[in-house]
């Protein structure tokens, strides 16, 4: 099997890696903030919660989370788990550890933020959601992006742990293919599909920075 | 009636009295100094008055509308939408300027107005224009706070406090973190605003400025004030611990 055939026969998982990644970023990056803020409010049972939330997110592996989303309906509720509900599994899993990851990232630089800068947007009449849009995520955002592109490389590689409950990402395609094959070309093709992802997604996150570094 | 009326404030930051039972007022274009050593509670005076920070007893309102008082011993602040009107009405130029470093120097003065005051944009364009021209700055519309020197900084500052048609404005500390040559050009602009006839209290270290400009001269130790009186009734004074403190200032007279 030359090169390019596999190449050819792993297109397909990579549309599910990539599909994988951007719903995660799309879901997850949102949904970070309202954990940010469920984590810094007032409210002790809330923030209570949160915290616990986001210590076993980051306290258990991934894979195992995936696994325990997967398996858990059945195993817990005795539901019925159709194929189709694997690649869900695998979409749910990333966004709720990702989510976690960006919302300790949120905070840090929302935290970050010195006091002086709320109280001059009070004393120029800001309401508390123009404060926040206006004046502290625009900075906020410009300081946690070297901590965001850090995860974000993070999650293309992680992508081939779904591999873990059998959805078709590229890694699991490739490793059939070696083992039908034996042959290493089907990894040397993942590693490069990787290596160029994040080639990428590093190049988009610098420019993004760039673009950022008008001011001080 | 008095722009600003504060009685009896009583503040406390852990356990420790910085204000003890302190009555200001201030009148309609009324400049007013506040002078007197470090952690004497003239920052912290205010602070409660622009209602950064909340008061634990006394008494504040602006034009005669009351926006905190006591009750069973205890501070209690008006409903917030008379909070939001009654404070429209006064600005505050930080000690640390306080500029929103994403935004141009135009962006600074003319935002708050436009998103917050619903005023027409071209109006606010063309009176943050002429602020910048007053202010010296006309040239650095564009530039970033990062660009500018500390003075120009604290000079947007006020332009920008200004923008907002204010009565009255607070300075706390406005060339605490400047050096001589920026301090010099900062007084300068805070002394041609005398003429717009916006109250001003300054809160500051210069005392040769504070002699120069006020109306009137409060000051202040141990949370507490000591002497208030017309510039030359407090630079002339025969109290012990007004005389102490300014005799520390004695060479710049």
């Amino acid at each position: 099997m030359t090169f390019g055939k596999i190449v050819l026969q792993l297109t397909e998982g990579m549309g599910v890696s990539i599909e994988i990644f951007l719903v995660t970023l799309v879901f997850s990056l949102p949904l970070g903030l309202l954990i940010a803020f469920g984590r810094m409010s007032r409210n002790r049972v809330l923030s209570g919660i949160v915290k616990i939330y986001i210590s076993v997110m980051r306290g258990t592996p991934l894979m195992l989370q995936l696994m325990v989303v997967y398996f858990g309906p059945y195993y817990l509720f005795g539901m019925k788990v159709t194929n189709s509900y694997r690649l869900w599994a695998a979409l749910i899993g990333f966004v709720i550890n990702y989510a976690a990851y960006f919302a300790e990232i949120y905070r840090s630089g929302i935290q970050s933020m010195p006091a002086g800068q709320y109280e001059a947007a009070k004393l120029l009449g800001y309401n508390k959601r123009q404060t926040f849009t206006v004046i502290i995520l625009p900075q906020v955002i410009k300081r946690i992006l070297p901590s965001v592109t850090n995860e974000v490389i993070t999650l293309v590689k992680d992508t081939s742990l779904a591999f873990t409950i059998s959805v078709a990402e590229m890694f699991s395609t490739a490793k059939a293919l070696a083992s039908a094959q034996t042959s290493m070309i089907p990894f040397v093709a993942a590693a490069l599909f990787y290596y160029v992802f994040n080639f990428v997604v590093a190049w988009g996150m610098d420019f993004a920075e760039k673009k950022m570094s008008y001011y001080r | 009636m008095a722009l600003l009326e504060m009685k009896n404030i009583r503040k406390t930051f852990d356990q420790l009295l910085v204000l003890k039972d302190i009555s200001v007022s201030v009148e309609e274009g009324e400049i007013l100094s506040v002078i007197g050593p470090s952690g004497s509670g003239k920052s912290t005076l205010l602070r409660c008055a622009t209602m950064l920070e909340t008061i634990d007893f006394g008494e504040i309102s602006y034009e005669g509308e009351k926006v905190a008082w006591a009750e069973n011993g205890k501070a209690v602040y008006a409903p917030a939408p008379v909070l939001k009107k009654t404070s429209a009405c006064f600005g505050l130029v930080f000690q640390n300027f306080n500029l929103f470093p994403h935004m141009t120097v135009m962006q600074n003065i003319t935002d708050a107005p436009i998103r917050v005051q619903k005023r027409n944009r071209d109006e606010v364009l063309q009176d943050a224009e002429e602020l910048l021209k007053k202010m010296g700055l006309s040239d650095k519309a564009d530039a970033y706070p990062y660009q500018l020197s500390g003075g120009q900084c604290q000079r947007v500052a006020i332009a920008r406090a200004l923008a907002l048609n204010p009565k009255i404005l607070f300075f706390d500390e406005p060339t605490s973190a400047l050096d001589p040559e920026l301090t010099g050009e900062v007084l300068k602009v805070i002394r041609s605003l005398a003429d717009l006839h916006i109250a001003m209290v300054i809160v500051t270290h210069e005392m040769a400025f504070a002699k120069d400009i006020s109306d009137r001269v409060i000051f202040m130790a141990d949370g507490v004030i000591v002497e208030e009186g017309t510039p030359e009734e407090i630079f002339a004074s025969g109290n012990e611990r007004t005389r102490s403190f300014l005799g520390r200032y004695g060479h710049i007279m």
